[in-house]
């Protein structure tokens, strides 16, 4: 078993005829994903990498039976490519757009009360699931079937975990990237709860960063309900404060959101915190 | 994207919100020909993107002429030192100049993003004048919040509620309540991610007015505001961000030795963190972002370069969007243009590495090939000790 995405899983892409939706489209067709089309207003009709390309997420849905969605769609129109997935009540909704305005996702957030959707992301890796699903942008390669979950709010950072952990044989059940920024879909507890509750993730990896209160929300989680091994590291621990670094999110401030809090309050919480991101993948072989 | 007191002002007072009479002065002369046109008292106030201008001397009340203009000689082009700026400090090179108000009491108003709802939050206290996260701290229930619902905007009741809770006197509850809904407005219009009115004040004669105003916008946002272009102040900024964000890349410059260029924000920020772990210092944050262009990385190169403190670099790529390939050709294109003459370490992995190592290995340039992150690392703080 795994979470969110499995053999099951009928990928749609929002944005497919793009040169990022295509590259991925692509990069996911040749891991084994079922990819079924996708969505480019205006080019419905058409074929594109041998699959249909539909004007609407709800044609796409309704003729391909698709149950998720990655999105590729540029900033200024990916808040609304959300809405029209969770409009078509699709299961699943990745989106990797960087840069979509706080406003944006505070509507998406308001719209998304109580419908079926699930979102990840923005601003994130996606979603894989070894040798069954890749959604998203990371290297399918890196990956090994296996019993790790690891949520991660950087994308690169989870590609680095999951690099350290196959290489030293060590596979993954599913991983997940929440995404950078400060107004997202879905959050640590979210994922911790999946995982806690997936009978084939025996161990977790969780990666935060600097800014807000996700992890330590998610150190309560763990403290309160999970028996599995736990491994954490935050990025930022140098990072000055008052600087946005990089990520929308990923800012300490009014002394706030520091690295040096949440590694304390995920000690206390029973997680063991690694210190250098160059550890993750040890620290975990040495819980098993 | 922060702006200026004057600037923020001069748009909350778009919307409604009352602000002092003032002008803003870039010379002596304009200052002082505003404090002749306001009068004393006035009040003389370093425009610096930083808080705490009170306390480190940028902000003065003069009670006549003469002072407004010591104040005013004193103030403008002083190196402007507070808890924000650090110990380098920020040249003063704009005044605002405002009448003095004879202030009865100082509230605290603003806006900002509860992360956790996912919606905006105004807060208010009657600890004006004391910045929030001290209050937070030290006495958080003296914080009061409303919930902004996302299409609703900040309701009258809302408004009253803060206002009667705040102590303010009901002859003035009509102006507070039509002063805080303004700045919920314009919060929403400018797409602000910040924006504060500390302190708020009731004056003796009974009006309520911004005596200060910080505004900061969603940097996510400026591509449906051309027209804030113009606000943007790039003396405020370091000069190497300033190049670098040219070309749309995430830099920030750092004192360290150790320069990193490395793709995804975490990864990049986990990279200064294991050069810290492994004994070294690093000079900058960067990251060339998922779909960075050979073009983009040569420009990464040359403002890393341009800071006279590095003495080493550590490329760090772990490729997603970014193709190992595509890096090693910036890479190698740009050291050979710039003449690098300083040591490279290159850590790449993920899509197309056996081509950008080959890439690197093929292009006769010196640089050094890491396996994985700690290894980089401690090559790179090697190589600078």
């Amino acid at each position: 078993m795994s979470v969110l995405v499995n053999k099951n899983t009928r990928l749609m892409v929002q944005g497919f005829t793009g040169d990022q939706g295509t590259f991925h489209a692509k990069q996911s067709l040749d891991y084994g994903t079922t990819v079924v089309g996708g969505v480019t207003p205006g080019k419905g009709g058409t074929q594109h990498l041998g699959l249909p390309v539909f004007n609407t997420v709800e044609q796409t849905v309704k003729e391909t039976g698709a149950n998720a969605t990655v999105i590729f769609v540029p900033p200024p129109f990916a808040a609304d490519a959300i809405m029209e997935a969770v409009d078509a009540g699709i299961a699943l909704a990745v989106c990797i757009t960087e840069g979509i305005p706080i406003a944006d996702m505070i509507k998406v957030r308001q719209y998304m009360q109580g419908k079926a959707t699930r979102l990840i992301g923005p601003n994130c890796p996606g979603v894989i699931t070894p040798n069954e699903c890749r959604i998203g942008i990371m290297p399918g390669h890196i990956h090994l079937k296996g019993n790790v979950g690891i949520v991660s709010r950087s994308g690169t950072l989870t590609y680095e975990a999951v690099g350290q952990l196959t290489k030293l044989g060590i596979g993954q059940s599913t991983c997940i990237g929440i995404g950078g920024d400060p107004v997202n879909g879905t959050n640590f507890v979210d994922c911790l709860t999946l995982f806690n509750n997936d009978p084939d993730t025996h161990a977790i990896i969780m990666i935060g960063e600097i800014g807000g209160d996700a992890e330590e929300q998610g150190a309560a989680y763990i403290k309160a309900n999970v028996k599995k091994p736990v491994v954490g590291f935050i990025a930022g621990q140098t990072a000055p404060p008052g600087r946005r670094m990089g990520h929308a999110g990923a800012i300490v401030s009014g002394g706030s959101g520091k690295a040096s809090d949440k590694m304390a309050v995920m000690a206390e919480a029973g997680i063991s915190v690694c210190q250098s991101p160059a550890e993750m993948g040890s620290t975990l072989k040495g819980l098993l | 994207m922060k702006i200026h007191e004057y600037q923020a002002k001069a748009i909350l007072a778009k919307y409604g919100v009352p602000v002092p009479r003032g002008e803003v002065a870039f010379t002596a002369d304009e200052a002082y020909a505003a404090a002749e046109k306001l009068g004393a008292p006035c009040v003389v106030k370093a425009q610096i993107h930083a808080g705490g201008r009170g306390k480190g001397g940028g902000v003065k009340v003069a009670m006549d002429l003469a002072k407004a203009k010591e104040a005013i000689d004193r103030i403008l082009g002083m190196t402007l030192v507070t808890h924000q700026t650090g110990p380098t400090g920020q040249l003063v090179k704009r005044l605002l100049v405002e009448e003095g108000l004879p202030i009865e009491k100082e509230y605290y108003v603003g806006i900002t993003l509860d992360r956790a709802l996912g919606k905006n939050i105004m807060m208010a206290s009657t600890e004006g004048g004391m910045e929030i996260e001290e209050v937070a701290a030290h006495s958080p229930e003296k914080i009061l919040r409303e919930v902004i619902e996302p299409g609703l905007g900040l309701g009258a009741w809302q408004a009253r509620k803060l206002a009667f809770a705040l102590g303010i006197p009901p002859a003035a509850i009509g102006a507070a309540v039509k002063c805080l809904q303004a700045l919920a407005k314009a919060y929403d219009d400018m797409d602000a991610s910040l924006a504060e009115i500390n302190p708020l004040i009731l004056t003796k004669d009974g009006r309520v007015m911004a005596l200060d105003a910080k505004i900061t916008i969603d940097d996510n946002a400026m591509f449906r505001h051309k027209d804030f272009v113009e606000l943007r102040d790039v003396d405020e900024e370091d000069p190497l961000e300033v190049e670098a964000s040219k070309f749309a890349l995430n830099y920030i410059k750092l004192d360290g030795t150790v320069a990193c260029m490395v793709n995804g924000a975490g990864l990049a920020m986990g990279t200064m963190d294991i050069i810290k772990y492994s004994g070294g210092s690093p000079a900058n944050f960067l990251d060339v972002g998922g779909g960075a262009t050979e073009d983009q990385i040569k420009n990464a190169f040359r403002i890393l370069l341009s800071d006279a403190g590095v003495k080493a670099i550590f490329i760090n790529v772990f490729g997603g969007i970014l193709r190992c390939d595509v890096l090693a050709n910036g890479v190698v294109n740009a050291a050979r243009a710039l003449g690098v003459g300083i040591p490279i370490v290159v850590r790449m992995e993920g899509t197309n590495v056996e081509l950008g190592q080959q890439i690197l290995r093929d292009s006769g340039l010196n640089f050094t090939i890491a396996d994985g992150m700690k290894d980089g690392a401690e090559k790179v703080v090697a190589l600078v000790k």
